[in-house]
């Protein structure tokens, strides 16, 4: 007899499902990669999405927050946006499709539904555990996206930014990238919905530092008030690499931000930044998987949470010291605000350390505005309302003027501010 | 321009009364010291005039221009004329101080109706107070308060002052962390605002302060109340002989 061990299969299972059959035949890829395709949605089909039962979703019980999903659709942009930084070289997808053909001097770039047609992509159409119901989603469903080589020693001083634009419906994309030895980049990924209507949005960066590459990477999420995003970014970083990692969140109804990430060289170093900025009736879970994988290396995590209205937040950090991974130094921090009585924020820092010699901290913290800080600000004759979005401002702005490129922290300021003058 | 009658406060969150029957006038144009021994509701009268929540007032009135305006919150009484240099500035991470100083400004003149600022009167404004004051420059660049040492804060306080042009300036303590040569250029910052429209209330300790800041009147508090009020020569007889004498004669 066979036991019953899953439960009744949603409205949001069926539609994946029956999303996936509609594309059978349309979806790029050759064999290898329809067969890769073919097992993850199996997998989808036999696990079903997760439960808050599953560890790694506790706090994010996608099989009850995601509802529904719309059918995939055409492209249907009406908006197109300016670069965050005026002169960065653009490059974009519309409705998870590439746009064209696009070309930016000094680097390669080419289209990911290219290495699902050739099946080249089959390999990575994988999960990096059971429970990575991103890149399962993803790896079923996903049409294009761009394909980004750095070669060893270029250092590109304009920012390349990659906007994902999409409207109501489906949108995919991969974005496999490499930064050769010693290369030199800024890269900006947005996510952002151009029309009204509900999405649902899956997308994966892959990112690979060789020895000594230096690369600031800032993903920028500004979905609609329907949207589902649910993202990964995975990184490897080589021997004395740097990567300089800045999320922000400022948008969506249900997200899931997962950043995965292998320190995997000696020398390396990591500094990862966010910013998450929550109102109305949202949730949204930023997942860190940090792995210190060799000896000799560092990392510093600083996350800073705004909630308002009856919004739900969720940080999940895990650091991971592997047995050899010596003289490491890693230190999380996850700083939030309630701004409201039914705001939300879930933060689950944790530490697995096997190394003996290595030094690792975290820290959480929870707080309503400074009333020292308000008052000082009212006793000058700032009025309530405003003295609070300034004090908000300065508690995500902190971490942003980090970043020290003047045109990048004043594009991500006005982000967070405009963010504000709608919210606060 | 200052009339304290009979007020009574208390700390609102442990009912602590702290202002027990307090009374005290100030005129347009004078400049009144208020001296105490330790506990004896200095900075608590200070706060309380510039609203702070944290106090409660369960009886009297404080009338501003014969307004009353305990009803009025910190950032209402500020635009109204209201001006507390703090005993302790708070360090504001984040918030940029040339930011801060303009918004302070401009807000003001928002609610009394007035035209904001332009950007370049705004930083010429800044900069020449800032010159008086002997502020580095650099030091405008950071972060409201943070890292600034002692000195440094109670001048960032009166450059505030200088800039915002209150009518009531209360000083609270100061001359406290300053060395002589800060001290004396925070008094000649506020002896340059005195004027016959505008009176300072000086709280302190010490003389020393007094020296440079030359008050009209002289009062002592001391459990809640205004025990004793004099002249200048009341902060030299206090200096010479301490609270003790006055205060058994009060008992």
């Amino acid at each position: 007899m066979n036991m019953q061990t899953q439960s009744r299969q949603t409205a949001a299972e069926a539609a994946l499902l029956d999303s996936y059959n509609a594309q059978i035949g349309e979806l790029p890829g050759n064999g290898a990669v329809i067969s890769a395709r073919d097992r993850l949605v199996d997998d989808l089909k036999n696990n079903g999405l997760p439960t808050r039962r599953v560890e790694a979703w506790h706090y994010t019980d996608l099989k009850t927050l995601l509802r529904n999903i719309p059918a995939s659709g055409p492209a249907a942009s009406v908006r197109n946006p300016a670069p965050l930084v005026e002169g960065a070289a653009l490059i974009k997808t519309q409705q998870g499709e590439v746009d064209g053909n696009v070309s930016v001097e000094g680097i390669v770039v080419g289209s990911y539904a290219d290495m699902l047609r050739e099946g080249t992509a089959a390999p990575g159409l994988s999960v990096i555990d059971k429970d990575d119901t991103i890149g399962r989603i993803n790896g079923s469903f996903v049409r294009d996206g761009y394909v980004l080589e750095f070669p060893a020693g270029a250092e590109i001083s304009q920012p390349i930014e990659i906007q994902a634009l999409h409207g109501a419906g489906q949108a995919h994309t991969r974005f496999p990238v490499s930064f050769g030895a010693g290369a030199k980049a800024t890269v900006i990924e947005r996510h952002i919905q151009t029309t009204d209507g509900q999405a649902f949005v899956s997308s994966v960066s892959d990112i690979s530092l060789e020895d000594g590459a230096e690369v600031t990477w800032i993903v920028v999420q500004e979905q609609g008030a329907d949207d589902t995003h649910l993202a990964q970014v995975r990184v490897r970083v080589g021997d004395n690499a740097k990567l300089r990692l800045f999320v922000i969140n400022a948008g969506g109804k249900l997200v899931r931000q997962e950043l995965r990430i292998d320190v995997a060289g000696e020398g390396a170093d990591l500094q990862l930044r966010g910013v998450n900025l929550l109102g109305g009736d949202t949730h949204t879970d930023v997942t860190l998987v940090l792995g210190h994988n060799v000896p000799n290396t560092t990392s510093t995590e600083i996350f800073r949470n705004v909630v308002f209205d009856r919004a739900r937040g969720v940080f999940q950090g895990m650091i991971k010291v592997a047995l050899d991974a010596q003289k490491t130094d890693a230190r999380m921090a996850c700083n939030t605000l309630l701004m409201s009585d039914d705001a939300e924020f879930a933060a689950k820092p944790e530490l697995e350390i096997f190394a003996d010699d290595v030094q690792c901290g975290h820290g959480a913290t929870v707080a309503d505005i400074d009333d020292n800080h308000l008052y000082y600000l009212m006793a000058r004759g700032i009025p309530r309302s405003k003295a609070r979005a300034m004090l908000v401002n300065a508690f995500v702005a902190e971490i942003v003027e980090e970043l020290e490129d003047e045109a990048l922290v004043e594009a991500l300021e006005a982000i967070i501010s405009n963010w504000l003058e709608k919210h606060a | 321009m200052l009339e304290i009658r009979n007020l009574h406060a208390r700390i609102a969150e442990d009912g602590t009364e702290i202002i027990r029957g307090l009374n005290l006038t100030v005129k347009a144009g004078e400049v009144a010291a208020i001296m105490g021994p330790n506990g004896s509701g200095k900075s608590t009268l200070s706060y309380i005039l510039s609203g702070r929540e944290d106090y409660e007032v369960t009886e009297g009135e404080i009338l501003y221009n014969g307004e009353n305006i305990l009803e009025l919150d910190p950032a209402e009484r500020a635009a109204k004329g209201i001006f507390l240099a703090f005993q302790y500035p708070v360090e504001i991470p984040g918030v940029a101080t040339m930011q801060f100083l303009k918004v302070a400004m401009n807000e003001q003149r928002k609610a009394r109706g007035e035209a904001e600022l332009s950007t370049p009167d705004f930083i010429r404004k800044v900069k020449e107070a800032a010159a008086e004051l002997k502020i580095n420059p650099d030091m405008l660049k950071r972060p409201l308060n943070v890292g600034f040492s002692g000195g440094e804060k109670k001048r960032a306080e009166i450059l505030q002052m200088a800039l915002l042009e209150p009518k009531l300036c209360v000083l609270d303590e100061t001359d406290s962390g300053l060395d002589i040569d800060a001290l004396k250029i925070v008094a000649d910052g506020v002896n340059a605002l005195k004027s016959p429209d505008r009176a300072v209330i000086v709280i302190t300790h010490y003389q020393r302060l007094l020296d440079y800041i030359v008050p009209d009147t002289v009062h002592v508090l001391y459990k809640g109340q205004i025990i004793r009020t004099g002249d200048k020569e009341l902060a030299l007889e206090l200096e010479a002989n301490g609270y003790a004498d006055i205060i058994g004669q009060a008992a």
